[in-house]
């Protein structure tokens, strides 16, 4: 079943994902939906995935399972050698598809908070929500409101919040999904150079073809629902990665590669309407 | 970046401003009314006393400082109602809101309850508690008490649940979560909860007052109609209407102002 290439080195693993499926809803009541079926994956230690697949087919059901939000129908995850239960502060940091910053905080408080949380010491706080405001370029709007920034702004501040957690696994569901292409490919180059330092593990879902080659060191391709990996592709690019990636023959020859195979699954989720349905 | 939001502000200021001028405009015509009727098409000062009268008697009344007794009585009672219905609103309306099946059981209850005129029971609390202030504040209580649990379940239950999620996420204790994710979220409802329970407060009070009571303002105001002081009436109602205002006032902007970060 599992596509998935087994790995040799075991202490090499930082997420494990064995035989995971899931089902929402009651079997047989018309509600029931088959999420997530069968997954199997081992995550190395500061790897970025990245998971695309059609919309509802179970992506964000995986992502919240790793981050212990979601218990699992069958199958286990764990991180870092202890199986998932419950969140896992310490050792994940979880930027949500929708916007989770608390809209009665400003974006600093709202970073601080996360760190409060976690229990990060009080002296710390100012330092590292400053840093990872800056890291995303927001270090002007510290003191707006969520709803007085753009979508686009949100998600990074989203990802500061994260970022200033300082864990070793970061998930992410669909950081830039608001950001347009262009910023959307700068932030991924920051987000690359970033981590090459700081060998966090990544993995996080995309819709764009172009990002998920970009950023990550391997591509989980899903079917259509009930989601199944149906390949993994590896990037096999080192980090940091530079612009002039995007316009190589290797970038567009994996891009074209995942376009394929996303193709035919898309066909399956999508019913022909009126010329909608390229998307990408 | 400064110039869009000097212009907002100020496109909202004169918005208050023209709001407070029609405000104004209205209390104005009510008194020209008042004047109008009583001096020009001569309605009975029995019915309803000249202004200038009714002016009189309320610089009378402010002089001689004789309300004071009746208003520390009447504000004495709104204080322990509303300290009573806020203290238990609150504090039942997050316990029911703490699980789903609480919320299905009580919420229906507690708003079928809310809609019986409570007040029909004014004899029975003053059989229990006497004439005194006692029956006053437990009245007052028993009625602001349904809206603030009303909207503090309410509250609690409009929190989205994304935010408890990403809170845990990232670790916050029960506690921390209460204080920083669960009451923020919950606060602007909870607050015009409140608002809405001092208010009916206030006003269960001195009506309950006006029927069965031997002192505060409502009674003074019934003692006032039965001696056919009218004018001496009147001036106590314009006062009791300024106390309530004020008041609303006060509280309207604590609300506006815990409520303002959104
Ligand atoms: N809380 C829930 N209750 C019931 N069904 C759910 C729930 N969450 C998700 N599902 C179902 O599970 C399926 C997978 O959802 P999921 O959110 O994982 O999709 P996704 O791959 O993240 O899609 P997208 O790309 O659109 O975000 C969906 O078809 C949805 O109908
Ligand atoms: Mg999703």
């Amino acid at each position: 079943m599992s596509a998935s290439p087994a790995l040799t080195n075991k202490q090499d693993v930082c997420v494990h994902i064995q035989n995971v499926s899931h089902s929402f809803g009651v079997e047989g009541q018309p509600k029931h939906v088959r999420a997530l079926l069968d997954t199997t994956m081992d995550i190395h230690r500061g790897e970025l995935l990245a998971l695309i697949g059609p919309s509802g087919c179970g992506k964000s059901t995986l992502l919240n399972v790793i981050g212990g939000i979601l218990n699992p129908t069958t199958g286990t995850a764990s991180v870092n050698g202890k199986s998932v239960d419950g969140p896992m502060p310490h050792d994940i940091a979880y930027v949500f598809q929708e916007n989770a910053l608390f809209p009665w905080n400003t974006i600093i408080e709202n970073i601080r908070l996360g760190m409060l949380f976690q229990g990060v010491p009080k002296a710390d706080h100012e330092g590292r929500a400053r840093e990872a405001l800056q890291a995303v370029g927001l270090s002007e709007f510290a003191d707006h409101y969520p709803a007085q920034l753009s979508g686009g702004m949100r998600q990074r501040a989203a990802l500061a919040r994260a970022l200033s957690l300082d864990t070793p696994v970061v998930l992410m569901d669909e950081p830039f999904g608001a950001l347009d292409e262009q910023t959307r490919m700068v932030l991924g180059e920051d987000l690359s150079a970033l981590l090459s330092r700081t060998g966090k593990t990544i993995i996080f879902v995309t819709h764009s073809l172009g990002e998920a080659v970009f950023l990550a060191d391997r591509i989980a391709v899903f079917t259509a629902r009930p989601g199944r990996i149906k390949e993994v592709i590896p990037v096999e690019e080192p980090h940091p990665r530079k612009a002039s990636f995007m316009t190589s023959d290797k970038f567009n020859g994996l891009r074209n590669r995942l376009f394929d195979l996303l193709h035919d699954e898309i066909r399956k989720t999508v019913s022909l309407t009126s010329g909608s349905s390229g998307g990408f | 970046m400064s110039a869009p939001v000097k212009a907002t502000l100020s496109a909202d200021q004169h918005e208050r401003r023209l709001s407070r001028l029609v405000q104004l405009g209205f209390v104005a015509s009510l008194a020209l009314l008042w004047y109008l009727a009583t001096n020009v098409w001569g309605m009975s000062p029995l019915l309803l006393p000249k202004p200038q009268n009714a002016f009189e008697e309320l610089l009378d009344i402010l002089r001689s400082g004789e309300f004071w007794p009746d208003l520390l009585l009447t504000l004495g009672e709104l204080a322990g109602a509303f300290a009573i219905s806020m203290t238990l609103g609150l504090a039942i309306g997050f316990m029911v809101s703490l699980s789903p099946v609480f919320v299905r059981i009580f919420e229906p209850l507690l708003a079928g309850v809310y809609a019986v005129p409570i007040i029909l029971f004014l004899p029975l609390y003053v059989l229990f508690f006497g004439l005194g202030a006692s029956s006053k504040i437990a009245l007052g209580a028993t009625i602001s008490f349904f809206p603030i649990v009303l909207n503090t379940i309410a509250g609690f239950i409009s929190v989205d649940k994304l935010y408890v999620t990403a809170a845990k996420s990232m670790g916050a204790s029960p506690t921390v979560l209460l204080r920083h994710v669960l009451i923020p979220g919950a606060l602007p409802i909870i607050l015009s909860g409140l608002r809405m329970g001092f208010t009916v407060a206030l006003l269960s009070i001195i009506g309950s007052e006006t029927i069965a009571s031997l002192s505060g303002l409502g009674h003074r105001i019934v003692n006032l109609a039965e001696s056919l002081e009218i004018a001496r009436m009147f001036a106590y109602i314009v006062f009791v209407i300024a106390i309530a205002a004020t008041l609303n006032s006060m509280v309207s902007r604590l609300e506006a102002s815990r409520s303002l970060d959104k």
